[in-house]
């Protein structure tokens, strides 16, 4: 009989099942892979822009003040210290990510989710944010003001 | 049994057998809710399921006029809250409804943690009760993104950033929950999804298990109850108990309507990612007590960020929590565990001080 050339019932019954159980975790993985593929979202390409000229003449900023613009796709945040300086930072805060402001009554750049402080050289003073403020390069070139990462 | 079926007529013959009427309603007839000083703590997760299935059917009826993108979803919003007639009271009671439940979800944990339902043999339920939590959680979180508006776009901002800052997999979950680098469109359309349908599904199938289980055991007599002689009397829950969960869920409803209609839900400004993040920005209160603690951790604790030290604080409180029927030995054994009540009155208190905090401490000092 095929079965005594096979060997014992238990151990075809063995060799089925893990045979069943390998189908079974391949089955698995040929459903989870591309569902995790499709679960994490593709890569956008960044825009690389390193240079932004501002539609903001430069004798609209005034002293001690500050606004928001568009570096790239992110915002950043062009400050005029009280002193005449023009001063362009990342206005993403290094805490959590939330856009910070200008603040004239302290003459610092806070963040209103967390109560986060930077002094006008972008440096972390007071609060929880760990890092300071990524800080860009401000040119003036005769009417237009035009900001670029740094070197 | 034959009587039974009599009773009711030839439809009600037909159904009963096919369906089994008779043996459903000796399953009703034979559930007993235990009476004792401490009853009244088994409406409340009643009342939470009462609340999901107002959510579940407002949340359908908001479907109708809803668009789930950037461009859209503030405007469909507005002329759901401004033309559609009725729009703001579906749209209120589903923003309160929200609230309450989320309310009585934490009263019914609460409860159940102070009088130890959790020992054996339901811890299964505790654990299904807790992922339901979460759950509801999750849908606050993704419900509050939907109207697209400033808050919830600096909210969410920062709900995602703190998973970002989960260790090692953080990045990879902060991409995944915005669908992309930044919270966009990409992460409004995500979020729809996960509150219409994921969220949705597995909170049913948790909530069926949750249920069935407290099926099984029936009520838990707290161990004070029990060791003072036990519960001196049962009512049976058809139609005894029932009828007064339904006088509750009457004055939910009632409440709900009165809050829609004196207090509408807001809508706020649009969200614009090129505006600051406005003054008084604050999430939902029931995430207030962990949003206040961030404020007031230092830039650095022991070496590593703040908000990193108080996401793994906030998760291991979490999961001691989840874990608390395996970790509480004492009560299992049936003896009194005076720990484990001062450690849930620890956490409630700590939950009350960092809310009122949240909403009193000034924002800029």
């Amino acid at each position: 009989m095929a079965e005594h050339a096979m060997g014992p019932d238990a151990s075809r019954r063995g060799f089925v099942n893990w045979f069943l159980g390998l189908s079974g975790v391949a089955f698995l993985v040929s459903a989870l892979y591309p569902l995790t593929r499709y679960l994490v979202p593709p890569q956008v390409a960044e825009s690389t822009a390193g240079t932004v000229t501002l539609p903001i003449k430069p004798d609209d900023v005034k002293p001690n003040s500050g606004q928001i613009f568009k570096f790239g796709s992110r915002p950043a945040i062009l400050v005029r210290t009280p002193a005449g300086d023009l001063r362009a930072f990342s206005a993403i805060c290094t805490h959590l990510n939330c856009t910070v402001q200008y603040r004239t009554d302290l003459t610092q750049i806070w963040c209103a989710c967390h109560n986060g402080h930077y002094d006008l050289n972008g440096k972390n003073v007071e609060g929880p944010p760990p890092r300071p403020l990524d800080s860009f390069v401000v040119n003036v070139r005769g009417n237009q003001i035009v900001v670029s990462k740094s070197a | 049994m034959e009587s039974d079926a009599a009773r009711g007529g030839k439809v009600r013959e037909w159904l009963d057998g096919r369906v089994g009427l008779t043996d459903l309603e000796k399953i009703a007839a034979k559930k007993q809710i235990p009476v004792h000083r401490h009853t009244v703590w088994y409406y409340l997760g009643g009342m939470t399921l009462f609340l999901f299935m107002v959510q579940v059917s407002t949340g359908i009826l908001l479907l109708l006029y809803y668009r789930p993108s950037a461009e859209e979803a503030f405007e469909s919003v507005q002329f759901l809250m401004g033309e559609v007639q009725f729009g703001w009271l579906i749209r209120s009671i589903h923003a309160w409804a929200a609230n309450l439940m989320i309310f009585t979800l934490f009263v019914h944990l609460f409860s159940v943690l102070l009088l130890k339902a959790y020992r054996p043999p339901r811890e299964v339920t505790w654990f299904s009760g807790m992922a339901l939590m979460g759950l509801a959680m999750g849908f606050g979180f993704t419900g509050y993104l939907l109207p697209w508006n400033e808050l919830a776009y600096f909210a969410t901002k920062v709900g995602t950033e703190i998973t970002g800052s989960v260790p090692v997999i953080g990045s990879f979950l902060g991409r995944l929950l915005r669908g992309g680098n930044d919270v966009t469109g990409a992460t409004l359309t995500r979020f729809y999804g996960i509150h219409v349908a994921i969220l949705p599904a597995t909170a049913t199938a948790l909530l069926g298990l949750h249920l069935y289980l407290v099926q099984r055991h029936g009520m838990s007599v707290p161990p004070a109850v029990e060791q003072a002689g036990g519960a001196g009397r049962r009512m049976p829950f058809m139609p005894n108990f029932l009828l007064r969960d339904l006088v509750g869920w009457l004055s939910a409803l009632a409440v709900l309507a009165a809050l829609a209609a004196f207090f509408p839900a807001e809508l706020g400004k649009k969200a614009d990612p090129f505006l600051p993040a406005p003054a008084g920005i604050r999430p939902e209160w029931y995430f207030m007590f962990m949003f206040q603690t961030l404020k007031y951790l230092p830039a650095h604790i022991l070496g590593i960020e703040g908000e990193v030290f108080g996401i793994v604080a906030f998760g291991l409180g979490g999961l001691f929590l989840l874990l608390i029927p395996v970790l509480d030995r004492r009560t299992a054994r049936g003896e009194p565990s005076r720990l484990f009540t001062w450690i849930g009155i620890g956490i409630i208190v700590y939950m009350l001080l960092f809310t009122f905090l949240g909403y009193t401490a000034s924002a800029t000092k």
